[in-house]
Order: structure tokens, then sequence, then C-alpha cells
């Protein structure tokens, strides 16, 4: 089946895609093959027709928007009191980085990200599957439905439990007071800190079972020989088995990363981005400003930069998954 | 360690002491190993008894600080005077239940839920399959760049896109509408839908499909008939967790929707911290169960069916 011609259904998102300038672009050529009945080239094209829902759907509600956003990003639409936008360049963009306030956010999306994502439900979910390896089942059974359970319960009603959780007369300060801890308000003195274990609490189940996945499929004659050679169990862990599980690794970060850069709900049922502003991540910012401050263009500009970053841990991530297209 | 010079662990005895991680051992090791390694066994044993109970121990520690919460909202749901702190209800009641179970507060915002998500998730359901069915059965050079770009896409975090969204459905007047919010539910699950379907599809033998055509089938009654039924596992985890991803949204209907008497659960929860002047911790207790029902046991229902392979595609994003 070497004649294959762009196809007639849009080739919209594909072309987002690392390999674009392949549909659209290919129009005649069709090198040394015999001529065909239209009927052959018509055919070719209609079988395709499938795709098309799908791809009107992502063209008018993702692609599209995301086209907007680069459009609306360059001007100045608020919600009120203006007839029609004007083109200002890169005008949100430099008043964002001049902004103390976006710089803050962007601070605090960073630290959220990496206490959360990359120290928190990284580690810990690879320590649990590492642990549930070993122990006996009962145990293994109710910790990973526990696990689970703070994954499933949709995102803003684990807000709610995690904001009594912190709160004041909640039940951290109870332990800490049992345990003659100093108490604090923590989602005033530390809401950052406090949202960031939130997102733990939700987020490590998925890293948990792509863990235990990638950890079951390590054959046991690979720790063996290396139990022979010698190697304590440090030693097998950063010699053996994070090498061998190195790509669910790379996958596992990529996913985390991007799904807690779009965190808004957990936050926003928590804390509202703060005290003061002090637990405003740029989805809560992005917000902020384009409905409470009525500022769309400036909002949007927020946006992009966000798509920015997220598009370029999903390129990362396309590398990783390559292989499996 | 005394029992340094013990080569291979203790492949014999630890299936009768059953500790899980080494059940699987025991069958792939060659006997000879078993028998020089008869003499050091009792060392080995209790080493991996030790192993296990300070792994169960960790655990437990963990498993601990994960139920806390779960437990203030089981407690406080049966607490008429529930408080911000865990404590066990000193006598049980449903009265919150009972007072969250009213039109207003419980039916309307699950019936809108269910619309909104049930609408989402077959919209989703039926393109995906329909995109599917070429991208895994036509071999073209537009294939893989599409099923690249359906990859990207997966991961691009959809909260970024809402601004452009919202001002958009206000241009085409779909702004408050629950079928638009439910367009926009759909495509945002569309993606990974159609990756998903897409490989469990090149699961099911082409020699089958094949077999209908020349039975007269179309490709579309081959796909309706054949193919669809064939995948019935596969579609069932996709059609359950595309609605899953919804029902949880909080953000979507958040922006989308405005009229209270079109928002869903994930938002009208909200309205116990706004509305209602102090917040009665026992009824949004109450309701959270309420609203979180559907989704563990939907979850309950694939659990087993997610594996680790399945999870990999691209599974939590906002």
């Amino acid at each position: 089946m070497s004649l294959t011609k762009a196809p007639t259904a849009p080739g919209g998102p594909g072309a987002d895609g690392p390999d674009s300038g392949g549909p659209g672009a290919t129009g005649p050529d069709v090198p040394a093959e015999r001529p065909r009945r239209p009927y052959d080239g018509v055919r070719r094209y209609a079988r395709w027709l499938p795709v098309a829902p799908g791809t009107v759907l992502l063209l008018l509600f993702l692609i599209g928007p995301i086209g907007y956003c680069f459009y609306l990003a360059f001007t100045d639409l608020q919600l009120t009191g203006q007839a029609s936008a004007s083109f200002v360049g890169f005008d949100n963009f430099t008043r964002a980085f001049g902004d103390e306030d976006f710089v803050n956010s962007v601070v605090l999306t960073l630290v959220f990200t990496l206490i959360s994502s990359i120290l928190g439900q990284n580690t810990l979910g690879l320590a649990l599957a590492g642990l549930m390896q070993r122990a006996s089942k009962t145990v293994r059974t109710i910790t990973g439905a526990i696990v689970i359970c703070a994954w499933v319960v949709p995102e803003i009603v684990a807000g709610f439990l995690l904001y009594t959780f912190f709160h004041r007369r909640g039940t951290l300060n109870e332990v800490l007071d049992f345990l003659h801890l100093p108490t604090q308000n923590w989602l005033f003195t530390l809401p950052i800190l406090a949202v960031s274990f939130a997102n733990i609490w939700r987020g490590t189940a998925f890293s948990m079972l792509v863990y235990s996945a990638a950890l079951s499929e390590i054959p046991d004659e690979v720790t063996e020989s290396a139990q022979i050679d010698g190697a304590n169990g440090w030693q097998r862990l950063v010699h053996v088995t994070l090498p061998m599980i190195r790509r669910s690794i790379g996958t596992n970060l990529m996913l985390n990363t991007l799904q807690t850069l779009s965190v808004f709900g957990l936050i926003w049922a928590m804390t509202r981005g703060g005290p003061g502003g002090r637990s405003e991540t740029l989805p809560v910012f992005m917000y902020d400003q384009a409905f409470n401050k009525a500022l769309i263009g400036y909002g949007t500009a927020v946006a992009l930069l966000l798509l920015v970053v997220g598009g370029l841990f999903s390129v990362v991530y396309l590398r990783l998954m390559r292989e499996e297209v | 360690m005394s029992d340094a010079p013990a080569p291979a662990p203790a492949p014999g005895p630890s299936g009768t002491s059953g500790p899980i991680g080494t059940g699987a051992r025991t069958g792939l090791l060659p006997s000879p190993t078993a028998a020089t390694t008869r003499t050091s066994r009792p060392p080995r044993l209790s080493r991996q008894r030790r192993q296990r109970v300070a792994a169960d121990l960790g655990l437990l520690v963990a498993a601990g600080a994960f139920v806390v919460p779960l437990l203030w909202l089981v407690f406080a749901s049966l607490d008429a005077e529930a408080k911000l702190k865990v404590s066990p209800p000193s006598s049980p009641t449903m009265e919150n239940f009972s007072a969250v179970w009213t039109d207003e507060i419980t039916f309307t915002p699950m019936l809108n839920s269910f619309l909104i998500c049930g609408s989402g998730t077959l919209l989703t359901m039926v393109c995906a399959a329909l995109a599917a069915y070429p991208l895994s059965r036509y071999r073209s050079r537009f294939g893989r760049p599409y099923l690249l770009g359906i990859l990207f896409t997966t991961c691009l975090p959809i909260t970024a896109v809402m601004v452009p969204i919202y001002s958009l459905f206000v241009q085409i007047n779909l702004i408050d509408t629950m079928w638009g919010t439910s367009l926009f539910l759909a495509t945002s699950q569309l993606p990974f839908a159609i990756w998903l379907m897409k490989n469990f599809m090149d699961g099911v033998p082409i020699v089958l499909e094949e077999a209908a055509w020349t039975d007269g089938a179309s490709w579309f009654q081959a796909l309706v008939r054949v193919i669809v039924p064939l995948m019935g596992p596969g579609v069932t985890v996709v059609t359950i967790y595309s609605f899953i991803m919804m029902w949880g949204n909080f953000f979507v209907p958040f922006m989308l929707l405005l009229d209270p008497e079109k928002l869903p659960a994930s938002v009208s929860i909200y309205t116990f911290f706004g509305n209602y002047g102090v917040v009665v911790y026992g009824e949004l207790a109450a309701f959270s169960i309420l609203y979180s029902t559907p989704v563990l046991l939907l979850y309950i229902l694939i659990s087993r069916r997610m594996g680790g392979g399945f999870t990999l595609g691209g599974g939590v994003k906002g």
C-alpha cells in the first residue's frame, strides 16, 4: 500500500506533531505508480472519513481555541467597557514579566511542581510500589485500596477533605498537639506547602500503579544475580532497579508534571490562591486575571505561557513514547 | 552480615513462609542452587521475614497517613455536629444524608452531572471508535503524524485553554448551555479515548473482520457488530474512564455554566461554602459521599482491567 496521499479528512492535529509537514503538503507525489482509476482515489479518501467527526470536534474545541489563544494573547481584550480589542503586540508578555504577582505565581508553580510532583508523588509512589513487592498480601491490598481511593475521589471533594485536614482546627493540628509539637494555621502560614501535600495525597496512586507495573516486569533473575554478586539493597536499587525502570520513571515524571501544572480545583477549594496570593499557581493566577480582574487578553497571555510549557513537556513525553506509536 | 556467603535468596523456604514478593521466584530457580543453600536456610528465612515486616510497617504508616482525610469524610457524614477534625461520631445518625436528600441539593445537580457526563461520554466513545478504525486498519503516511498529534494533545494542560474557550463560547452563544459544556468535555477526553481505542483495536485480528466482509458486511457493520463487541473489556474501560474524568471535572463546568439550575454536582458542592453562611460540615461530607459514590463504584468495576499498561497511556490530567 505505497500509494498514500493526503487524506481528505482535515489533518489539523497531525500538523502539531513533531512530524508535521507530512499531511497537507503531500498532494501530488505519486511516483512511478501505475495510473489508477478515479474510483480508487475516491475510495482511498473516503475510507478515512470516519476520522472526521472526532477531528472536527478537536479542531473546533481544542486546536481552534489554542490558535485563538495565540491571537488573544496579543490583544488587550477585556470583559467589560470595550467595544473591540486592539492588537498590542508583546505588551501582555512584557507586562507579565514585570508583574510581581506573575513572577510570584511562576515561582509558586515551580515550588508546587517540585514538591508535589517530582519529589512527592514520584518518590512516594516508587517507595510504595517497592514496599508492596515485599509486603504481605493483606497489607498490600488495604494500602492499595486506601491510596487509590484518594485518587478516585473527585478533585473538589479531595480539596475539601484536605482543607479540613490542614485547617486551624483540623486534624493535623490535633495530631501535632497530641504529640506535643507546635501547631500552626497551615493554610495561612504555609499555604503552598499545604496544597502541595494535598496534591501528593491525591496523585500518588497513579505513580504507585505505574511503578508497581514496572517493578513487576523486572525479571527476578536480574535482582538475584545482583544479590549473588554481593550488591546490597541500596546498590541494587541504584544500579539495577532504577536503570531498568528508567522509561517508566521518565513517562511518569512527565505525566505527573503535566497533571500538576494544570491543577486548579484542588487549590481553589483549599485556599482560592490565597492568602494574599501565596498559593496562587499559574492556573489560579490566570483565572484571577481573566475573570476577577476582567483582563482576558492578559489572562490569555498567561494561559499561552502555560500551554507552551505544557507543550514542551509533551514533546519530551512523545519522544519517550515514540516506539509505541 | 554473618550469612554473607549464602549465594542465593533461599529458594525453597520462601514458598513456605509465603512472602508475596518472592513467591514467583521459587519456580524460576534451578534446583541445584536450592541444594547448595540448604545450609543457610534459617538466617535467610528470618531475614526475609524481617524484610516483610518492615515493608508491612512502612505501608501501614503510609496507609494511616492517607486514610485520615477519608476517615473524616465518613465520620463527619454520620455526625450531626461534625467538626473540622477527625472524631468518631458520638451518636451516629443519618441526619446529614436526609438533610441533603432533596431536589435542590442532591437530585438536580446529580441529574445534571449524569446528563452532561453521560452525553459527553457517549459522544467521545462514538467519535473515538470511528476515528480509531481507519487509524488501526489502514496504513498511511497520515496515520502516524495524526496519532502523534493525538498523543501530544493528550498531554496539554486543558486548564490553560479555558480562557479562550470561555471567550469562544460567549461569542458563539454556547455559554451557560449544558450541551455546550458536554461538547467541550467530550472533546477534552477525546484524544486519550482515540489513543486507547486505537491500541485496543489493534488487538482485534483482522481475519474476523474479513470474514464479515465476505458475508457482505460493510466496514461500518463490521465495526459495530464484530470489532467493538470483540473489544468489549477495552471499550468498557475507556467508557468508564472517560465518564469518571468528566464526573470529577470541576473547572470546565465552573467556567462554562452560570445558572444554578444547570450546575453539575462538582460545582454545586461549592455552594455549601458560598451561599449558606455557616458551613455545615456534616452535610458537606454527606453530599461528598453521594457525589463520589458513582465514580468509586465504576472504578471498582474496571480496576481489575486497569493494568500498568493502561495507566501508562496518559492517565490523569486536569
